[in-house]
């Protein structure tokens, strides 16, 4: 085996140039990484900490939305004064991630790039569609969440690419989000289905806009049109929410496993979004 | 590539020390500096009894590589005494027989303190999920959270009275 290195690159250049090697990795928090790593289903022959190049700590506000660098721990996503009152859903996504120690490190980044079908953060950005920001060989180019991960811990990512901020839009009024996950038990587990809902609704409570995204459902996490246009222009009648149920359990493609059979993940994926949905609805009328 | 060298500030002191790139913090508290408070319990982020505080944030030390901790502050279980004095929290956890073997109480008092360094009076609620990512064994937790609930109110009197 190659000798492991280490290196914290304090540009972006210099992190494209190291990532470029035929099996570099990229750090953040290491809380997927270092377990890799640690277990031997990683053999990198080089970690690229991408922690101390500027910017990619921190979230700023920009052109109404936020910017939130890649390797932004989950705690400061939290305690940051503006950002889950307006992206609460996104926040709460994000929180779910392990225990107090793992929030002191796990990164939205990381948590796209592991590309686990279960990775809670990940349906709950593609509802709010949020971007990604990405470095490379050929410059920076920017791309909408869902077409990071292509497939079990797979990424669309080439070599020497790595994501350094994630882009949340410009929210008007009256809008906003919500995330929900099943768990056998109350905390530190992985989601057996996942749902995230974000909606803008107008002065009436009608919806304008409305998306959905369903994670541990299918190879990836999957943005669900269907199930978000059967909300739009109504105010979450019921027949609203029965034909958004409806396109959610049609979209559904699960394995069953030892957390649930996919019969049973189909079902509840279609019952989360359904109360994702109302959560994001009753914060969205809260909204000024 | 051989060792790097890493400078960082552990309870207070500027150390220095050499590790191989793939090497823990935890590693190298308890193989280069002896420190050894810390436990290893299971390597990959689940149990928390190797949870230490890194730039005033609660982490897994099994899952921070050494050479990240450059230019950082660690404090572990070592540092939470002064001297033969023993913190509220470790005074607390004696009164409340919070331990058993032991094995997690570092992890798990470093976690409580990093608790009340943020939330001085948090509900029992607040205690339980802050610490779910340490397990026990032994006490059941009802026992820890007594204490931890107790040592905050023993440190916010302090805090009043000083
Ligand atoms: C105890 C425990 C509990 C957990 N619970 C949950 C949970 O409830 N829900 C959940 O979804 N996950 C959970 N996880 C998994 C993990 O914590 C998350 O996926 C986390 O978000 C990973 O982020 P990280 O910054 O630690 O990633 P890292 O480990 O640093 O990286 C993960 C992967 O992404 C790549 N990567 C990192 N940064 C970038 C970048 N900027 N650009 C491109 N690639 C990059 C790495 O090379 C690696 O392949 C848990 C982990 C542990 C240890
Ligand atoms: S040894 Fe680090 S969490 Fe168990
Ligand atoms: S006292 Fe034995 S594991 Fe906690």
């Amino acid at each position: 085996m190659a000798q492991l290195s280490y290196l914290s690159p304090s540009s972006v250049d210099e992190a494209v140039k190291a990532l470029s090697g035929t099996s570099a990795r990229a750090l953040s928090g290491g809380t997927d990484l270092l377990v890799q790593v640690r277990s031997g289903r990683a053999k990198p022959d080089q970690i690229v900490d991408l922690k101390r190049i500027p910017g990619l700590i921190g979230i700023r506000a920009e052109n109404g939305g936020f910017v939130i660098g890649s390797a932004t721990c989950g705690a400061m996503l939290s305690e940051h004064p503006t950002l889950s009152k307006i992206w609460p859903g996104v926040v709460e996504a994000a929180n779910l991630i392990g225990s107090t120690q793992v929030q002191g490190r796990a990164s939205l980044a990381g948590n796209l790039c592991n590309a686990s079908p279960a990775a809670d953060s990940v349906p709950a950005l593609i509802a709010a569609r949020a971007t990604c920001v990405i470095a490379g060989p050929a410059g920076t180019r920017e791309a909408a969440v869902e077409t990071i991960v292509t497939g079990p811990g797979k990424t669309s990512l080439t070599a020497g690419e790595f994501i350094i901020a994630f882009k949340l839009p410009p929210r008007g009024p009256k809008a906003s989000d919500a995330y929900l996950r099943m768990i056998p038990r109350t905390e530190m587990d992985i989601a057996v289905a996942g749902a995230g809902v974000s909606l803008a609704l107008d002065a009436d409570g009608v919806c304008l806009s409305a998306h959905v995204a369903l994670g541990a459902v299918a190879p990836t996490a999957l943005l669900v049109a269907d199930a978000g246009q059967a909300l739009i222009g109504t105010r979450l009648e019921e027949v609203a929410l029965t034909r958004m149920a409806e396109a959610v359990r049609a979209a559904c493609q699960p394995i069953s496993d030892k957390r649930g059979t996919a019969d049973y993940r189909t079902k509840i994926a279609a019952v989360l979004a359904h109360r994702a949905a109302v959560i994001a609805w009753n914060r969205a009328k809260e909204q000024a | 590539m051989s060792k790097q060298r890493t400078a960082a500030i552990v309870n207070g002191d500027p150390v220095e020390f050499l590790s191989d790139p793939g090497q823990t913090l935890l590693d190298v508290l308890r193989d280069e500096l002896h420190l050894t408070g810390s436990k290893e319990g299971c390597g990959s982020g689940d149990c928390g009894a190797c949870s230490v505080i890194m730039d005033g944030r609660l982490v897994c030390s099994c899952l921070v590589l050494a050479a990240e901790v450059e230019g950082c502050r660690v404090e572990t279980i070592e540092g939470l005494s002064t001297g033969s004095t023993l913190h509220p929290l470790q005074q607390k956890f004696l009164d409340h027989a919070a331990l058993q073997c032991g094995f997690c109480t570092p992890g798990i008092l470093m976690a409580s303190k990093a608790l009340l360094d943020a939330n001085p009076d948090p509900t029992e609620t607040e205690a339980r999920y802050w610490l779910a990512g340490n397990l026990c064994r032994c006490t059941g937790y009802d026992k820890i959270i007594k204490a931890v609930l107790d040592a905050a109110a023993e440190l916010r009197q302090d805090r009043k009275s000083a």
